[in-house]
């Protein structure tokens, strides 16, 4: 059953198409990786699966049945989506466990001002925190922890949520070989739990590894989709790559 | 020991309006120049309904917050438009429209000439002409004020407040309408300002556009600078340095031909040298 589908996505920057009549779909409860070289259009897809971007025609059908052409970030969460970024965005003058705590606290207004469930949140907030070996940490500033420990502090964020869908760009980028087993780890776990992970990586290794099925991208289009170890085999998406 | 009452019911008032815009700047990180408007408008509020429709004092303060309740729901939605600098400017823009029609609306303001005869409040027998006792109401207001700030922050709306601050893209992507959340906060501040504005109005018993101009805005946005953003006790402190700092200045011993010009520029350099060597403020916890 595919979970997202795209229908002739069209993103354009400036009149250059960033993504041009992207047609794809993701499998629910699979590994998806979206791979492709620099400016593909990876990210690009990713920001308007979670709303940051506008989408400038076609649509994006979700669970088969809701046809979206128009989604603003706040209503990606209604969806069951949640995500991570290329570009690491905490919230850096808040604690660690504030980070996390603000993504699963009430939606609505009132009920933020008058919170019920604190102490089921802090639960939750240890759940993950001590998955990503960051609960020591919990009262630290975002801002104070390096690289590694902020890359996964975004992936806790993104566990917390609990989604059904989960938007991983570029997770494992400049993690140290033991982050790098902990992220790996969290995404099969993902799978386990039948849940959904688009993941955008560089690294051919992990795809194997960790990936059903893959959409290779180039200059926003498709340029081939299957299973990793039949796909990356073809030449011409080797050249896409790597170039002649 | 008047003048003392006079100067620490002066704090109490900036005090409130100081931890009332910390909430949108330092907490929600919009820099908003548009306080002195809602200051503004609940004091002339007070002024028009205390000395034309014979109305208390706390009628007249809850017409004020009323007023400015719509007022700034119009207002905040329009600003939700705009980010950043742009933000700041429109709020700029908010506070100079107010001015203009406090000097321009005659048959309600008076115009330049002002609003005299205000009348102190006076309840369950205290009358509150007494400046000692004001003191005390203002200190009431100024608690409640605090602490409803104080809940707000502590609370998981507060904190939805601090990740707008730090990212609000971010934070929308986790399902916050951050729209509501700022309009909301924004609305509270200036309620709380209208509080304060019914204070100075009822205290000085006369009122004037002057006190509510832009410059006004940018003295309240000072002390929550000054005194610290993203911290509440900060701009009591913010606000206890600007109201003191001049008072303590005019000891220092300038030449009386010159002393008001040179408590000024004195006042300026040090506001600089704070913002050199401190940005984040006193004790504040955000910087700008």
């Amino acid at each position: 059953m595919k979970i997202i589908e795209t229908k002739n996505l069209v993103k354009r920057f400036n009149g250059v198409y960033a993504i041009d009549r992207l047609s794809i779909g993701i499998e629910k409860g699979q590994i998806t990786g979206i791979v492709g070289p620099n400016g593909s259009g990876k990210t690009t897809l990713i920001n308007l699966l979670s709303g940051v971007l506008k989408i400038d025609s076609g649509e994006i059908v979700v669970d088969g049945t809701e046809k979206i052409t128009r989604i603003l970030p706040h209503q990606v969460f209604f969806y069951g989506i949640t995500r991570t970024f290329q570009n690491v965005r905490l919230f850096e003058q808040m604690t660690v466990l504030d980070n996390i705590l603000v993504v699963i606290t009430e939606r609505n207004i009132f009920s933020s001002l008058f919170e019920k469930h604190i102490e089921y949140h802090h639960k939750i907030a240890e759940e993950v925190l001590q998955k990503v070996g960051l609960w020591k940490k919990k009262n630290q500033l975002a801002a104070n922890l390096s690289y590694g420990q902020r890359k996964l502090l975004e992936i806790a964020r993104a566990l917390a949520m609990k989604a059904e869908v989960y938007l991983f760009d570029e997770p494992f980028a400049g993690l140290f070989p033991e982050m790098r087993k902990i992220v790996s780890v969290i995404v099969q776990e993902l799978k386990q739990k039948n849940k959904t992970v688009i993941l955008i990586e560089h690294d051919i290794g992990l795809i194997r590894e960790l990936c059903d099925y893959i959409f290779v991208m180039n200059e926003g289009r498709l340029l081939a989709e299957g299973k990793p170890e039949s796909v990356l085999e073809r030449k011409e998406i080797i050249e896409a790559y790597f170039g002649n | 020991m008047e003048y003392l009452i006079h100067l620490a019911i002066l704090f109490v008032i900036y005090a409130t309006l100081g931890v009332s815009l910390n909430l949108v700047v330092g907490y929600t990180g919009l820099l908003s120049v548009t306080h002195a408007a809602f200051y503004g408008i609940g004091a002339y509020t007070t002024a028009i309904f205390l000395t034309k429709s014979g109305v208390g004092f706390f009628s007249s303060l809850v017409s004020g917050i009323v007023i400015v309740v719509v007022i700034s729901f119009l207002v905040g939605v329009v600003l939700s438009k705009f980010k950043g600098d742009y933000y700041a400017l429109v709020t700029f823009g908010f506070n100079a429209i107010i001015f203009a029609v406090f000097l321009n609306w005659q048959n309600l303001t008076n115009g330049s000439l002002g609003v005299p005869g205000i009348s102190r409040p006076e309840l369950f027998g205290i009358n509150f002409a007494n400046n000692f006792n004001f003191l005390i109401l203002a200190l009431i207001f100024f608690v409640l004020v605090y602490f409803a700030s104080r809940f707000i922050v502590n609370s998981s709306f507060g904190r939805v407040l601090k990740a707008i601050r730090e990212d609000e893209t971010a934070i929308a992507v986790f399902g916050y309408k951050t729209l509501s959340f700022k309009l909301v906060v924004f609305i509270i501040s200036a309620a709380m300002a209208a509080v304060a504005g019914s204070l100075f109005a009822s205290y000085i018993t006369f009122i004037d556009p002057s006190s509510f101009q832009l410059t006004e805005s940018m003295f309240i946005l000072a002390i929550i600078i000054l005194g610290g953003l993203g911290n509440l006790r900060g701009s009591i402190l913010g606000a206890l340095f600007l109201i003191l700092l001049p008072e303590i200045l005019r000891f220092v011993g300038f030449s009386s031909d010159i002393d008001a010009q040179m408590r000024q520029v004195v006042y300026g350099i040090i506001l600089i040298l704070l913002m050199l060597y401190r940005p984040q403020g006193l004790i504040g916890e955000y910087k700008l």
